[in-house]
């Protein structure tokens, strides 16, 4: 999209008013990202850019937020939480939808769109209607207000990411390998471990990864399914946001955005194995 | 030899069996190796998502209360006309009196109560008072019990209260639907609510608007950025894909806070603007709290979805063809508006649609920065839950929400088809 050398001056002024215009969408997109990482390390307990901050004077730096987000014992119950619930219901979504998304793209299932549709409806149904229903259900069975409550549902949630990510990954996958490991003796099981998993792994791992973001950051289904015991780091977020905003957030939320980029470098990093292993350039 | 011989045209296995059959039978094998796989997964949803939410929906008719607690009631209204201009006969309220009695002993009264006083209010007040009374009368001996109730308290002398009782004691019942779109049939008739407690309706418009207008902001701020991400080399493409799917990856609590950080009357944009001068310190702006607050924050956390549809559309449109266009004389316009755009369609109609289901059912953004006037259905719904545990309206209201976002992913799928959903 370079500016050809005869281009008329209207031309030159629209090229460069669009990539202004770009520029602002992008601001706007990343500065409520990017603000808080300053803001977390005021000295005072205060939203706004201080004098001293904007003088950047050290005295105006403190990383008191993030002191008290590590002392008080009801954030760090909350990341405990956090940290227990996320990865068992990722576990659960992973090893159930990956069986599944296999079952599924084969070449003759019966009633595939309409399983596909029942999967895929957690993602697409509101979350408070998805919370108030599982509120009654896991009321009735007597999970309401426990971990294992909490997990379930988170897992439920977590389903359709990880069912669109593999189904994604083995449109690609060479159905002829798996003939081949079972013409050379292998069964069904050593074949899926030694052959299968290997190759659409990288599915498997960002399908992984939106489960657990999906069941880390959700707080409708929690505060309706899970009790005080099993408060999250977004619950208390929401809590602490609804009621008396204090600074601690700020800390929190920069946290949650490292922990982001993290996670983002770990599925761009499996794009473009996945994309070098189909014989695509990444460019 | 011998089979192959009187049927030339019929292929067989090694052992001689039909190569169809044969065949046929791996096939079947190979659907129920499937099926298998994706059973216990099916399962799972279809008992723990699907099913739940069903029954909470039944609910929304659900109304056994009444004619469970107060049996003899009912019975006794069935024969009274609602156009009457009497009150019910004294049998009627020797019934009322009879049930109270049970209900007062079960303890149930006040679910019964409860669930009148959704419809009228009050009526909490009027089964309590009754409640006290019963306890103290003998239903043989102390007659007659109409001007009794009456004096207990003077709302059951009124002909709305049995107006209601009638019309609110058949199970299922409507009468959760209609108080989801703002009627009542409190009168034994079906009206509109009084103005000061309609809000529904006026929830749903705002709510099925906002998500519109979030939605075509959504469109015409992603749509250059789609653009460029398309147009540039691949490697600088990349790159500023980072910045849309930074945020797609960034907490939604997090995004909120920001722009309830931002956005205060102390927040750092007002700082900002006083800072510059455009606006005096003593009249800074309210942005937070009210439905522009929602709207920013809800376009910027939605961009992502609008953009990543359009971008993997975008990629697909050959250059070749806006070349040939201006070749043939077109100017930069035309063939953008005539040759591009055209193509760019199916992304439009599928991020809209994914931006707009997604906007409908929102509850924490307008929870935290929409204040009062800028609340959604959803978090009316939780307001229900909440304040007034009234189930069976949080049952009707989540059913229409429900059906209305199942139309839109029936329309999503027509367009996109559920399994062409990308992710990232």
């Amino acid at each position: 999209m370079a500016l050809p050398s005869y281009a008329s001056p209207l031309q030159r002024v629209w090229y460069y008013a669009f990539r202004v215009i770009c520029a602002l969408v992008f601001f706007y997109l990343m500065f409520p990202i990017l603000v808080i990482l300053p803001l977390s390390f005021n000295a005072e307990d205060f939203f706004t850019f201080t004098p001293e901050m904007l003088a950047l004077d050290p005295a105006g730096f403190s990383l008191k937020h993030y002191v008290d987000f590590f002392t008080n014992p009801d954030w760090q119950l909350a990341m405990r939480n956090s940290l227990t619930i996320a990865p068992m219901a990722t576990l659960i979504s992973v090893s159930l939808g990956t069986l599944a998304a296999i079952g599924l793209s084969q070449t003759h299932v019966p009633f595939k769109r309409a399983m596909m549709a029942i999967l895929i409806s957690p993602m697409i149904v509101p979350l408070i209607i998805s919370a108030a229903g599982m509120y009654f259900f896991f009321s009735a069975i007597g999970l309401q207000g426990t971990y294992w409550g909490v997990v379930l549902a988170h897992a439920i949630l977590g389903i359709p990411f990880v069912i669109i990510t593999v189904t994604a990954t083995l449109v690609g996958f060479d159905r002829s390998l798996t003939r081949a490991a079972a013409s050379m003796g292998a069964g069904p099981v050593k074949t899926f471990f030694k052959v299968q998993l290997p190759l659409i792994l990288p599915g498997v791992i960002s399908g992984a990864l939106f489960a657990f973001i999906t069941s880390f950051d959700e707080v409708v289904v929690v505060i309706f399914v899970g009790s005080a015991g099993q408060k999250t780091l977004p619950w208390q977020m929401f809590i602490g946001l609804r009621e008396q905003i204090s600074p601690t957030i700020l800390a929190v939320a920069s946290l949650m955005v490292a922990l982001s980029i993290l996670l983002l470098a770990t599925l761009e990093i499996l794009r473009r194995r996945n994309e070098r292993l189909r014989g695509m350039s990444p460019g | 030899m011998s089979s192959s011989d009187t049927k030339p045209d019929m292929l067989s296995t090694h052992d001689g069996e039909p190569l169809k059959k044969s065949l046929g039978r791996a096939l079947r094998r190979q659907k129920i190796r499937a099926l298998l796989l994706i059973a216990p997964l099916l399962a799972f949803v279809i008992l723990g998502f699907l099913m739940p939410i069903g029954s909470m929906l039944t609910r929304s008719i659900d109304n056994e209360v009444v004619e469970e607690i107060m049996p003899q009631t009912v019975a006794a209204l069935e024969s009274w006309d609602v156009d009457s201009t009497e009150l019910p006969p004294e049998e009627t309220f020797r019934a009322l009196v009879a049930d109270l009695q049970v209900a007062a002993e079960n303890r149930t009264a006040l679910t019964f109560a409860r669930r009148m006083n959704y419809e009228l209010a009050g009526f909490t007040t009027m089964v309590r008072r009754a409640q006290r009374l019963v306890r103290r009368i003998d239903l043989e001996t102390d007659g007659p019990f109409r001007d009794m109730m009456i004096e207990s308290h003077e709302g059951w002398g009124e002909l709305e209260t049995w107006r209601a009782l009638k019309a609110y004691s058949s199970s299922p019942t409507i009468g959760y639907y209609l108080s989801a779109v703002d009627r009542t049939m409190v009168s034994g008739h079906i009206e509109p609510l009084p103005d000061d407690r309609s809000i529904h309706l006026m929830l749903f418009w705002r709510t099925a608007w906002m998500s519109g207008l979030i939605c075509f902001l959504g469109l015409v701020l992603g749509y250059p950025i789609a653009f460029l991400l398309a147009n540039v080399k691949e490697r600088y493409a990349n790159l500023l894909l980072i910045m849309v799917l930074l945020p797609f990856w960034t907490s939604l609590l997090v995004r909120t806070s920001s722009w309830k950080v931002l956005l205060q009357e102390q927040g750092v944009i007002n700082q900002t603007l006083v800072w510059i001068g455009l606006v005096a310190d003593d009249n800074r702006l309210t942005m937070i709290n009210n439905k522009f607050g929602v709207i920013v924050a809800m376009t910027q956390i939605l961009l992502p979805f609008m953009i990543l549809p359009l971008y993997s559309v975008m990629k697909t449109i050959p250059p070749s063809y806006v070349r040939a266009a201006k070749s043939l004389g077109a100017n930069d316009w035309t063939a953008f508006w005539r040759v591009y755009f055209p193509q760019s369609i199916p992304g439009i109609g599928a991020g809209a649609i994914l931006v707009f289901i997604m906007a409908v059912g929102y509850y924490i953004t307008p929870e935290l920065v929409g204040g009062p006037s800028g609340m959604f259905i959803s978090n009316r719904i939780a307001h229900q839950w909440y304040v007034s545990g009234n189930w069976g309206l949080v049952g009707a209201l989540g059913t229409i929400l429900l059906v209305a976002v199942l139309v839109l992913y029936w329309v999503y799928d027509r367009v996109v088809g559920i399994d062409n959903v990308k992710l990232g």
